[in-house]
């Protein structure tokens, strides 16, 4: 049975709709993200989820219970916020503590769950340290463990690592998952970045413009993009225009001079889809160009002119000779690594 | 760079801030000084101004308990408006920020429009709907028999820190306004989830982020109400004297330069070290706040 459920949750502002038709179930104890570009209406989810904003139609429950009848103080979710909100004249124990003074945790007990939840999050030591007098990553520990300490239902995380720099980012991303691992609680996750979405969570909801393009586990959305929007915005990937060719038997897709059987149930101009560490240089396939060529230690990056338009290659620094800028080169690849879409429009 | 040219670079600041500095010690330090000399000098009904150096003025004011009176009526005036201001004020401004757009620049306008009228057509202006028994609000709530004689507001303490607090309102929104604007716009919002009330989040959240611009607020006020001269000259009149108006009647009624001066010098003296030492214990206090 679905832990919290969404169900065809929009909001309105005025004639504007930034979310529309959500629909969602999460299982206890697992790791959502909602990602997407800005704009794409994934904090204004989150916000709905916490009570910050009333959903203009829908339903939101947890457990079977209508959440939106909640008043937000007491749904009993953890947050942490992009911008940490802590509060600046307490003390880290402080305001970790807030959340249990609030619920009548007795004295001891408090300082108890306070200093332990200090210390998951690695903070043991700096319970009297106000937050302007620590690190951003600190700070964000802190957040973490503000919201964790009250064992929430829910665990809500609103960009919480996009003030980071890239090393620490990577170092929390790795944190934040075992905590969660540890803790099982039930999380979701809104950031626009993709590689956090990916080495996070368990499933994925890619948005676009208010809507769900896409729910799947990480691999799923990657390798199997269910739009041109999805696979465009996790990681890079290459376009190619094709055609199914009906006049010969078996059917073939074509895509320049690149053919392989169609795959079942799609006829007509389609979107042929291949991510670039996924092509190989043949002896046969889409003829290319290649226009620059540039190391980056563990693998080269490609760029090409082919004639289905500008193409991107990627191959691992295996230490084998590699095709030199100029070179006319084949492009190829599996057909199971690509994936195919009727071409919108067409 | 050779010795002339540095030399040069560290000339250029005091030649640079020359001008407004001669401005400054030509305008306030030199005037400020000859204040002070003029309180020790002495005065007679017949002799005028005679420039020796004598305690006259001073042990007057420390002897006669009309001085010690009229100060201290002078800061009470003063922390009764610094109090009333904070009390309107600081939740005026909590309102003010989480207004909308229009409304909010709209009321923004309304507060600051006392500073945009001169003091004495805004006081005589409160005089007319209180003053005495022809006063606008006294008559209203003689005819609907609310009260059975005016109430005084006309040379009263009432009517001077209210006056005063009209005036001085400005100040203390603008400097709790200014503290809001550093708030987490997200802090509520954070308290919320953590199981907060709306009372709470203001008593425990709200309040302490901003008590340092409350108090920076109040030190404002303070000073400008114990220095005030226009209000309480009109409100409090002859009857009712401050400092300030003191000050001012013993230099042009009385014609007693060097006791005015004395009065003038020990407000003023006062008023800097409440203001030092105040900022400093504020400072103390909101050290973490502030890092």
């Amino acid at each position: 049975m679905a832990y919290l459920e969404l169900d065809r949750v929009a909001k309105q502002f005025g004639t504007q709709t930034v979310v529309d038709d959500f629909s969602l179930s999460v299982g206890k104890g697992e790791f959502i993200s909602f990602l997407g570009p800005s704009g794409c209406g994934k904090t204004t989810t989150l916000q709905m989820i916490a009570g910050f904003l009333d959903p203009t139609r829908g339903a939101i429950r947890l457990e079977g219970k209508d959440l939106t009848a909640i008043h937000p103080a007491k749904r009993g979710l953890g947050i942490v916020f992009q911008s940490y909100a802590l509060f600046p004249h307490m003390t880290a124990a402080e305001n970790v503590a807030f959340g249990l003074e609030m619920r009548g945790v007795p004295r001891a007990e408090r300082s108890e769950r306070v200093r332990a939840a200090l210390a998951m999050v690695g903070l043991a030591g700096y319970e009297d340290r106000h937050p302007r007098r620590m690190s951003g990553g600190q700070q964000q520990r802190v957040a973490l463990a503000r919201a964790l300490v009250i064992k929430p239902s829910v665990l809500l995380l609103d960009e919480p690592l996009s003030n980071l720099d890239a090393k620490l980012r990577e170092e929390m991303q790795i944190e934040l998952r075992q905590i969660q691992r540890t803790v099982g609680t039930t999380t979701i996750l809104v950031t626009h970045d993709q590689n956090e979405a990916m080495s996070l969570s368990d499933r994925i909801v890619v948005m676009s413009q208010g809507k769900i393009e896409q729910i799947g586990t990480p691999q799923e959305t990657y390798e199997r993009p269910a739009s041109a929007f999805v696979s465009q915005f996790l990681g890079k990937t290459n376009d190619f225009a094709g055609t199914i060719d009906r006049t010969v038997a078996p059917t073939q897709l074509v895509a320049g001079s690149w053919r392989a059987p169609a795959p079942a149930g799609l006829g007509g101009p389609v979107t042929v889809s291949v991510r670039p560490e996924r092509i190989g240089f043949g002896d046969t396939g889409l003829s290319a160009k290649i226009i620059t060529r540039i190391f980056q230690g563990n693998h080269w990056l490609f760029q090409c002119d082919s004639e289905c338009g500008p193409a991107i290659v990627i191959r691992q620094n295996d230490g084998k000779a590699q095709p030199a800028e100029g070179d006319a080169v084949r492009l190829t690849w599996r057909p199971e690594d690509m994936s195919v879409r009727v071409r919108a429009g067409a | 760079m050779s010795m002339a040219a540095e030399e040069r670079s560290l000339r250029a600041p005091w030649v640079l801030t020359a001008p407004a500095l001669m401005l400054f010690v030509g305008v306030l330090l030199i005037p400020l000084a000859m204040t002070v000399m003029l309180s020790f000098h002495d005065w007679g009904q017949y002799k005028g101004i005679e420039p020796v150096f004598i305690l006259k003025n001073w042990h007057e004011i420390a002897t006669d308990p009309y001085y010690a009176e009229m100060f201290w009526r002078t800061f009470r005036i003063a922390i009764l408006t610094t109090l009333l201001t904070a009390l309107l004020g600081a939740p005026e401004a909590y309102i003010l920020n989480r207004m909308s757009g229009r409304w909010k620049s709209f009321f923004l306008l309304v507060i600051l429009g006392p500073l945009l009228i001169s003091v004495v057509a805004r006081t005589l202006g409160w005089a007319l709907l209180f003053g005495g028994n022809n006063g606008l609000v006294n008559k209203l709530l003689i005819s609907l028999g609310l009260i059975g004689s005016p109430i005084p507001f006309m040379f009263t303490e009432t009517g001077v820190v209210i006056a005063l607090a009209h005036v001085m309102m400005p100040f203390m929104v603008l400097s709790v306004w200014a503290a809001l604007q550093r708030l987490d716009p997200q802090i509520e919002n954070a308290a919320m989830s953590l199981g907060a009330g709306p009372a709470t989040i203001i008593r425990r959240i709200i309040m302490p982020q901003i008590m340092p611009g409350v108090l920076s607020g109040a030190i404002i006020v303070f000073s400008l109400s114990a220095s005030a001269f226009a209000t309480p000259a009109i409100i409090g009149g002859r009857r009712l004297k401050v400092a300030a108006t003191l000050a001012y009647d013993e230099f042009l009624n009385t014609l007693n330069w060097p006791l005015g001066a004395a009065v003038a010098t020990l407000l003023l003296a006062s008023l800097v070290l409440i203001v030092v030492g105040s900022n400093a214990l504020i400072e103390r206090r909101y050290a973490e706040v502030f890092r």
